[in-house]
């Protein structure tokens, strides 16, 4: 982690204008990530785990718009980029992969001609040589018989297989950002331990760094070097996965390890956190959390912690959990 | 045999899958069948937990409306506290089955009404079987329900999109338990839930498991939550039970090499930068299952026997196991 980041992710902030107000969908998001490192970032349905990786790739959906904070990819700006460039950059520089295989493969072409069109469109290369390269990213992901594969089309291919295509077209022009939105949710456990296998190898070989967006915790211990965990639109504690994992600083994420029922321990009662996620239009004043948090105290009601150091990690917190208090 | 409240034999349920008539006699395409449950037998003892787990399409969801009668069985049977639910809810005695045995479904968005009002779906049932004489004791009856489930039982007033998805799971909870049933079936009821809100629900389904001595028939994907939840654990593969053991003994021991990849696969917060060799391959494609032992294609230890002969589900050490490779001594 001593490398110049690849990514910088600065004080985002990202709006949905709307007719009763403006929504604050993501306040004040920092984070890095260096080459060849896998961030995870986890949180609930609605905390804006999925919109940070769009704003990154420069897809955010209108009326959504980033009002604050910078983006750079390489130590150049790419929040403000105009449509024409940013579509140089994703899929040249930034590849993308989303949850759901069948939606981001167009039925009626063949594989091999959406992996040719994507790597012609960013590499300087002819037909013939784009589809030799089409089947060596088949093969690198995986995919049996690649030279017959090729010409098929999404629908003959099963889920994990069109995942693995889905992977290959983000991988086609040598990103050197891999943001991967829920990859592995619409899978089977096994199919998700084969897909998660690919992410952490294409990784190591390609030096890429990748942004790893998922619900489940046990994807995230397994495949991550660092974590950030969101809730409500901001960040709540970010660090080294076992830390996080293990000795958390921000109650809430105390309260979402707490809440996983866990495979090598038997408990009568799993941890839980009373209440829900505030919506967008209600968002606490103070720590967005301090509703449901145990430790809570005015402060917390009154004034937004900022993110600093506790420990090995770094969390949101006016009163982060002491080590002791957790076991 | 007599404690068991559920026992389920043998049971079968084929769905036809065939074009339609015109493209099969044009295209001279045969009829098509799927297995979706071939064979299952077991049995649920009264105020216990059994979860079936599987991947999609291994049939888990069919056996859950198998055994409460939406679907009927192509071949064997369901026994309810003795009685064949087959015949029973074919007869006099339908109502008062149903009224022992509720269902609760994956989906909190789409199993509520969304026009009708809290108080109109959980008094639904109350209605139906005649266990309300009128509207105010209705209403006395859905706030109690409610706040068994930690809903406010002003909360009767509202309609469902005014709730977030472990609120409206709780209705769902609210609705399956007043007809005080003894029997539940819960199909995935928190796969479309948070972590958060997931351990919510598993906690209220605990507390009242242990307040009114209910029976489950829980049916998950999750092995980590059929951990938490269950006393026994069947695993299902391509429509057959190919393991079925006491949780601990399952998750100590696993012995079928399908439930030891199942246990390998999942990633875990506690395996930190764990390395693993997945397992290979895909679930084949059920209309076209492999011959013999239909893991075969995928398990380390298969040999000829296992391409050609059907296993059966047999005794092994106090847990059954359909594997030849278990029950040859191959299996360390």
């Amino acid at each position: 982690m001593t490398a110049a980041p690849l990514l910088e992710v600065s004080h985002l902030r990202v709006e949905f204008p709307t007719r009763r107000g403006t929504l604050l969908a993501l306040d004040d998001i920092s984070f890095s990530i260096a080459s060849g490192e896998i961030l995870g970032v986890v949180g609930e349905s609605g905390a804006g785990k999925s919109l940070t990786g769009a704003a990154i790739i420069g897809l955010l959906d209108p009326p959504g718009r980033i009002a604050a904070g910078e983006i750079k990819l390489t130590g150049r700006r790419i929040d403000n980029l105009p449509y024409e460039q940013m579509r140089r950059i994703r899929g040249k520089e930034i590849g993308a992969v989303f949850q759901d295989p069948l939606t981001s493969l167009n039925p009626l072409y063949t594989v091999g001609r959406q992996l040719i069109e994507t790597i012609t469109t960013h590499l300087d290369l002819s037909a013939t040589q784009a589809r030799v390269r089409a089947i060596e990213l088949l093969a690198s992901t995986g995919i049996p018989a690649p030279e017959a594969r090729v010409d098929h089309f999404p629908h003959q291919f099963s889920g994990g297989m069109r995942q693995r295509v889905v992977i290959a077209l983000a991988l086609a022009a040598n990103p050197r950002l891999i943001v991967a939105d829920e990859p592995t949710t619409a899978l089977d456990v096994s199919i998700q331990a084969q897909i998660i296998a690919l992410l952490k190898k294409v990784c190591r070989e390609q030096g890429a760094a990748v942004m790893l967006v998922t619900h489940d915790m046990g994807v995230i211990a397994e495949t991550c070097d660092r974590v950030a965990v969101m809730y409500a639109g901001r960040i709540a504690e970010i660090g080294p996965v076992a830390d996080v994992i293990h000795r958390p600083a921000h109650p809430y994420t105390v309260g979402l390890m707490g809440s996983i029922p866990a495979m090598d321990e038997d408990r009568e009662r799993l941890l839980q956190i009373d209440g829900a996620m505030p919506r967008l239009t209600a968002i606490p004043p103070g720590c967005a959390f301090n509703p449901r948090c145990p430790h809570a105290v005015d402060r917390c009601r009154a004034e937004r912690p900022e993110i600093a150091e506790v420990g090995a990690t770094h969390a949101a917190c006016w009163q982060p959990v002491a080590v002791e208090a957790l076991r | 045999m007599s404690t068991h409240l559920v026992e389920v034999q043998d049971l079968a349920k084929i769905f036809d899958v065939s074009p339609p008539w015109l493209n099969r006699v044009v295209e001279r395409k045969p009829k098509a069948f799927v297995h979706a449950v071939d064979g299952v037998s077991f049995g649920i003892e009264r105020g216990r937990t059994l979860a079936l787990v599987g991947e999609s399409g291994c049939g888990k969801s069919t056996v859950a409306r198998l055994l409460v009668g939406l679907y009927g069985a192509t071949r064997g049977a369901v026994r309810f506290d003795g009685e064949d639910i087959a015949k029973t809810l074919g007869g006099s005695g339908a109502q008062k089955l149903r009224r022992r045995m509720q269902m609760i479904f994956q989906d909190p968005y789409a199993s509520l009404n969304p026009r009708w009002k809290v108080l109109d779906i959980v008094a639904e049932p109350l209605r139906e079987h005649g266990l309300v004489k009128d509207a105010a004791e209705a209403r006395r009856r859905v706030a109690e329900l409610l706040s068994s489930v930690g809903l406010n039982p002003a909360d009767a007033e509202k309609f469902p999109h005014q709730f977030s998805g472990g609120q409206r799971q709780r209705i769902s909870i609210a609705r399956a338990l007043a007809t005080q049933p003894e029997f539940l079936v819960c199909d995935e009821p928190t796969s479309a839930l948070d972590v958060s809100v997931q351990a919510q629900v598993l906690n209220i389904m605990k507390d009242l498991q242990r307040e009114r001595g209910l029976t489950y028939l829980f049916i998950s994907h999750n092995l980590a939550v059929v951990r938490h939840v269950a006393d026994q654990v069947g695993v299902m593969y391509l429509g057959r039970l190919v393991e079925v053991a006491d949780k601990a003994k399952l998750f100590s021991t696993p012995r079928h090499p399908y439930t030891r990849m199942l246990l390998d696969a999942i990633p875990d917060i506690h395996m930190t930068g764990r390395a693993r060799t997945p397992v290979q391959g895909e679930v084949p494609n059920p209309l076209n299952p492999p011959s013999g032992c239909s893991f075969h294609p995928r398990c380390p230890l298969a040999n000829a026997r296992c391409k050609a002969e059907r296993p059966a589900l047999l005794e092994f050490k106090g847990v059954r196991v359909a594997c030849h490779a278990v029950e040859e001594g191959r299996a360390a």
